[in-house]
């Protein structure tokens, strides 16, 4: 029982202190923020080891039980057990062993799945411009009026188009977007207000 | 808005905060007649202290006279000489001594130069600077929160006596049974990951966590693989923690696996990477993508069609929410995803906050015309207020 009020109390301690230091412009009250914000990176920084040492006992037992893909374990474990003895021996400074490894492995590996993307956006818009019923066509015939209004040749055809594609993003867009925006905002607020009262517990497991 | 509505506002607005800076705001910020300017000095309203600030405004008919800029100085009380602070714009309105001392009271003087004559107004009162415990300007949120707060309590009071709540049908929260059903029909794993953009802190990954126990709770039940990765480890131990628990409640603690609740790396594209490799290995029959997404939404939603999942996705993103729309088979939009946790489990407590959440909506429509038509009207104090200019 107290395993669950202790955190509840804490949590609601905490959500009050929170939302009562944002309406404060007071020394005090941004100094007892910052001092909260120190200990959030601490615990950050003991969670950051634990998350490191149950990456590599994953990946361990993977390996050790020869599950399915165990490959994959071991070039996990390799990457992160060298970037570390690397980080740790000679320095992540400039010209440094872990540093090379940085620019010339892992920045050309994100570099490649971020490039991934280019592709992405292509084969989902071919599947979200399909023409397949009213909805869709609307978000067709908006897209090609955004498309041609964004590019030199869309003024060339008509100088309404640019006008047009202008008005799409300003008004019904942007009338979207902002109601989508005040629902989010809403759901914030009551989901946060719900957590502080102790009437959402669901994050600490199951009631 | 004249100087005059200005100056009227101000004190209405500034009612609110403690007594004592209402008054010393008063005595300090008395507006002082020359022949050219009506100008106030007084304790920076709203801040943390450590600020004085100089208003000033032509008189009526003194607009034809050319003044470019005026040089501000400032005394303390055991000097007798003034220090020049600065030149400024006359059309800039406003100057903000912050180079001060809270408690230490300051003299203001305004100098205007021209080329034939020298103009000077100071002021005779004395001004001090203190830090205010309460932000006015954040009154408006302040009156959100407490908005929300009454809708809470007063919905709840409403259905005290067991009067149904009636929620509209979200789909997105209704497939997650069909999700779930159909993994277990095909014999994969079901994959539910929160995103990289977000921390514990965050409400969508509470709101995420809450869909989480729900999805974990059917997973043991039918006796499904249930893959949670993520990018940080202290959302790796709250997911630990309720899908744990979710075993435990449908009395399946044993086919609970600690291993299928993984950390992968802090780097967004790393994450992207991680999660792409699981699910072209594992190729998971349902995928819940919710949570806080940024540039990976796309990579991971593409990727989970690729392998024929059935996606489940939401976000707070609006950006990422379009992308989740072409590629995914349900998106939770908006405050659905925050709605999930009453949806799914019926609590009546949670209920009535997203009961709730639909009176707020109606009330801000409502302020919203308001708004419109005060502007429309030239009445902009209501919306000055709230922000809205």
């Amino acid at each position: 029982m107290l395993a669950k009020k202790i955190p509840i109390a804490v949590c609601f301690l905490f959500g009050l202190f929170g939302l009562a230091q944002y309406f404060s412009p007071h020394p005090a009250a941004v100094s007892a923020y910052s001092t909260v914000l120190d200990w959030v990176q601490i615990i950050f920084a003991f969670t950051l080891l634990v998350g490191v040492v149950s990456l590599l006992q994953i990946h361990l037992g993977r390996v050790s039980r020869r599950e399915k893909f165990w490959g994959y374990s071991i070039v996990t474990i390799v990457g992160v057990l060298v970037m570390a003895f690397f980080g740790f021996a000679g320095g992540t400074g400039r010209g440094t062993a872990f540093m090379w490894m940085f620019d010339n492995m892992q920045v050309p590996i994100q570099s490649t799945v971020f490039a991934l993307l280019a592709f992405f956006v292509a084969t989902a818009a071919y599947r979200g411009f399909r023409l397949r019923n009213i909805e869709a066509g609307i978000l067709l015939a908006a897209a090609i009026i955004i498309m041609l209004g964004r590019v030199p040749v869309g003024e060339m055809i008509s100088a309404r188009i640019p006008e047009a594609a202008e008005w799409i993003l300003n008004v019904p867009s942007m009338s979207a977007k902002r109601a989508v925006l005040i629902g989010i905002g809403l759901g914030s607020i009551t989901t946060a207000l719900r957590v502080i009262l102790g009437i959402e517990r669901s994050y600490l497991g199951r009631n | 808005m004249s100087f005059g509505e200005k100056v009227v506002w101000r004190c209405i607005v500034r009612t609110y905060p403690v007594l004592t800076s209402v008054l010393f705001c008063l005595l300090a910020g008395v507006a002082l007649s020359g022949d050219l300017l009506s100008y106030s000095v007084y304790d920076t309203p709203s801040d943390g202290g450590g600020s004085i600030t100089l208003e000033w405004e032509m008189l009526p008919g003194a607009e034809s006279i050319r003044i470019d800029s005026l040089v501000i100085f400032r005394s303390i009380p055991e000097s007798e000489s003034w220090t020049r602070l600065a030149a400024v714009p006359i059309e800039k309105g406003a100057f903000e001594d912050r180079e001060i001392v809270d408690g230490v009271s300051y003299s203001y003087k305004i100098v205007n130069y021209t080329s034939d004559e020298t103009s000077e107004w100071i002021c005779p009162y004395r001004v001090e600077s203190k830090a205010q415990w309460f932000d006015s300007d954040r009154i408006p949120v302040l009156v959100g929160v407490l908005l929300c707060l009454l809708a809470m309590a007063g919905v709840a009071i409403a259905h005290r006596g067991g009067k149904p709540f009636h929620i509209r049908p979200i789909r997105g929260l209704e497939a997650v049974d069909e999700a779930v059903g159909r993994a277990t029909e095909m014999g994969k794993p079901v994959l539910f990951t929160p995103g990289w953009g977000g921390d514990i802190q965050r409400p969508t990954t509470i709101a995420a966590l809450n869909i989480l126990g729900y999805v974990a709770s059917k997973t043991a039940s039918y006796r499904c693989d249930l893959l949670f990765p993520t990018h940080d480890p202290v959302i790796m131990a709250a997911a630990e923690e309720v899908i744990h628990e979710a075993y435990i409640e449908a009395g399946q603690a044993d086919l609970y696996k600690a291993d299928n609740v993984f950390y992968t790396t802090s780097s967004q594209l790393g994450y992207a990477a991680a999660v792409d490799g699981v699910i072209t290995r594992y190729e998971p029959a349902a995928i819940f993508l919710l949570g806080t997404f940024e540039g990976e939404a796309l990579i991971l939603a593409e990727t989970g069609n690729s392998v024929g999942a059935m996606q489940i996705a939401g976000t707070d993103s609006t950006i990422q929410l379009s992308f989740f729309m072409v590629a995914c088979d349900y998106t939770l939009i908006g405050e659905e995803l925050f709605a999930a946790s009453g949806y799914l489990t019926g609590d009546a407590k949670v209920l009535s906050s997203v009961l709730a959440q639909d009176y707020m909506k109606i009330l801000i429509v409502a302020v919203l015309l308001a708004g419109a038509v005060l502007v429309t009207l030239g009445m902009v104090g209501l919306a000055d207020w709230i922000g809205m200019t």
